[in-house]
């Protein structure tokens, strides 16, 4: 049997961030050792600093063993699902309240054992001290649990955070668009520098600002449209005269900040959902307005239309985990980052055109720059 | 073969088809390429037309997709003649290419690499020279309809997010109808409607397409028949087989007679 199948039910990348945290509970034992050594000298019950020493270690490395080893045990157990900091709310509570206790009686047992006497004499002819002592070692457990519990959310949210902007930059970029456009560049490089080239200067343009709004939340109006621009442009350049586009933004609106990518996936949409499946091809028009402080964003096809069991799941909360690549995704995925960043002050109306074809219209806030 | 091998390429962008085109001549002089379809409905009717040996489909195109459209021209080839060779063209699709390796269907990536298109062509010209020349067999049919099934359901499995619906919802006038799914005998595809026929005789339009609905239908309860029909399996009363060879089936509580086509033939076959 090897060190993983021992290890089995600790998952790997959780190994080494659980001996840290014993390293930080060991290094914090010594000067509670210290501490309570010191004490007993000054309150006429002196002992010898070893036998401090091993009732910290013994009880912290115990009280350790009872709440933060046996967290991955029961929830390997119980099959608990979720980010991997904390077991549900009510069974980490059970697990500390039984925990603690009994890693303190155990880890003071092991001290006992050591010094060849009992602390639970104490109980009888000291009470209030011994009191004092498990009220201070419970204080000390509760202080590293609410620690290390506040650095694993930390560092759970700080993971979510990168992996959906990691999510959200792969949607931006997608492969199959990419890939046609790098076919399209390679057919027009023999013959027509020109159109090679101009389309080569919108693929930078587009990559660049996409990087770059990937990497943060809130960007000017004026940047997504120049980079709806460039996408657009990209795109009617390979489908020709299959694709129309407006883009309108009043000046006055150019610098209003708006979340990155609000309307990058309803353009798409549009595309992929609304005109590609046109033989004849169609139109697409992006509008900002605004009026008083609210600013609207329209995305308006003459494409297909969306069905009405499209339409249908899109206008329902998403109770799913929302990452399957279905048609409605990049509208759903659009209403939760509205919703996240600006709760009930934005709306996302989707609505048939009746003429054929599909209108969005997102309602949000109108925030103004921060001067600077 | 004695006659010089002929090809139809079918591809939305016409640069990209133009270019394919040059390539293939190329490496493949004697290869004659027929026509050259921007779409996949009108892929369908000049493949039907001209007969090619060889189709080259793009994946994403406008009106069906390359992998319908193969479905589509399997279902309507005349008895009589060889089933084309197929070479699907894709810029990027994850799925698609995981089916096409499981069911050894050729396929070539966009941008298109002289040396991979090179793999292709000698494959090709490999096959037409081992066919038999004559009428088409049930045989020679066959294994191109296993792999075009296999396609068309792993398309579709790609694409299936979620549990099976319970309740279609449809808007007639100002009114919204609720049709349990459970209701539903017959579906059959209307341009990019479908028609619901349900157990009390009543007909329902909803706006959805055929494809985009089924991915949401439980395959072991609904059965596609043919491209535009699917029906509730515990509905069929009985199969026939009729002069021509096609089969046919007629649904309890319902009228009218719905073939089956060629692709889903399998499905009818005694225990």
């Amino acid at each position: 049997m090897n060190l993983n199948h021992i290890l089995a039910w600790l998952p790997a990348d959780q190994r080494r961030p659980l001996l840290h945290r014993l390293l930080i509970v060991w290094a914090v034992a010594l000067p509670i050792a210290l501490a309570t050594w010191m004490g007993h000298q000054s309150d006429g019950q002196p002992h010898h600093f070893d036998v401090s020493l091993v009732y910290s270690y013994a009880i912290s490395t115990c009280i350790w063993v009872f709440t933060d080893v046996s967290r991955f045990v029961f929830k390997r157990l119980l099959h608990a699902q979720g980010p991997f900091y904390w077991p549900p709310a009510l069974r980490a509570s059970v697990m500390l309240l039984v925990g603690v206790p009994a890693g303190y009686v155990l880890g003071t047992l092991v001290g006992d054992a050591y010094a060849g006497w009992s602390t639970w004499d104490l109980w009888h002819f000291n009470p209030n001290r011994f009191a004092g002592m498990v009220v201070t070692s419970v204080a000390i457990s509760a202080a590293f649990v609410a620690f290390f519990y506040q650095r694993a959310k930390a560092e759970s949210l700080a993971s979510q955070v990168t992996q959906s902007q990691l999510m959200l930059l792969q949607s931006q970029l997608e492969p199959h668009m990419l890939f046609n456009t790098l076919a399209h560049l390679r057919a027009l490089i023999g013959h027509d520098t020109e159109r090679a080239l101009a389309m080569l200067d919108h693929m930078n343009d587009y990559l660049r600002t996409t990087l770059h709004a990937s990497r943060q939340p809130l960007q000017p109006l004026g940047e997504e449209f120049s980079r709806l621009h460039d996408y657009l442009s990209l795109m009617a350049i390979r489908m020709g005269p299959r694709l129309v586009f407006e883009l309108d933004l009043p000046p006055a609106l150019a610098a209003t900040l708006v979340p990155s990518f609000i309307l990058q996936p309803l353009v798409e949409n549009a595309i992929r959902h609304g005109l590609e499946p046109v033989v004849a091809g169609g139109r697409i028009e992006v509008q900002a307005s605004a009026d008083g402080t609210q600013l609207h964003l329209t995305v308006r096809d003459n494409g297909c239309g969306i069905s009405e069991l499209a339409l249908a799941e899109t206008s329902r909360p998403s109770a799913h985990g929302g990452d399957s690549p279905h048609a409605s995704w990049g509208l759903t995925h659009v209403r939760e980052r509205l919703h996240g960043q600006y709760g009930v002050r934005a709306s996302m109306d989707i609505n048939s055109v009746p003429t054929g074809g599909t209108c969005v219209v997102l309602t949000l806030p109108s925030e103004k720059p921060i001067a600077a | 073969m004695n006659t010089a091998a002929t090809a139809l390429i079918a591809e939305d962008e016409a640069l990209l088809a133009h270019t394919l085109q040059c390539e293939l001549s190329a490496l493949w002089p004697a290869l004659r390429v027929l026509a050259t379809a921007s779409d996949g409905l009108s892929a369908v009717q000049l493949a039907l037309q001209h007969r090619p040996d060889v189709l080259f489909f793009d994946i994403r195109m406008p009106g069906q997709s390359g992998l319908e459209a193969a479905a589509e021209l399997a279902e309507e080839w005349p008895e009589h003649h060889a089933f084309p060779l197929l070479v699907f063209v894709t810029a990027y699709d994850q799925y698609a290419l995981a089916a096409f390796d499981a069911q050894a269907v050729d396929y070539v990536l966009k941008p298109v690499r002289a040396d991979r298109l090179a793999q292709t062509v000698a494959r090709l010209q490999n096959a037409l020279h081992q066919r038999q020349p004559g009428p088409n067999t049930s045989e020679q049919l066959d294994p191109v309809l296993s792999q075009l099934r296999a396609l068309l359901r792993a398309s579709n499995d790609a694409a299936k997010p979620e549990a099976p619906l319970q309740l279609l919802q449809a808007s007639v006038g100002n009114q919204l109808r609720m049709v349990p799914v459970a209701d539903v005998l017959h579906l059959e595809a209307a341009d990019k409607y479908v028609r619901v026929f349900t157990a009390d005789g009543a007909e329902v339009l909803l706006r959805t397409p055929l494809k985009e609905l089924m991915q949401r239908l439980d395959p072991q309860v609904f059965w596609q028949i043919h491209r535009g029909s699917v029906v509730r399996a515990t509905a069929i009363e009985s199969v026939t087989r009729e002069e021509s060879g096609r089969l046919s089936l007629r649904l309890k509580g319902l009228p009218t007679r719905l073939g089956v086509s060629r692709l889903y033939a399998h499905l009818f076959k005694a225990m």
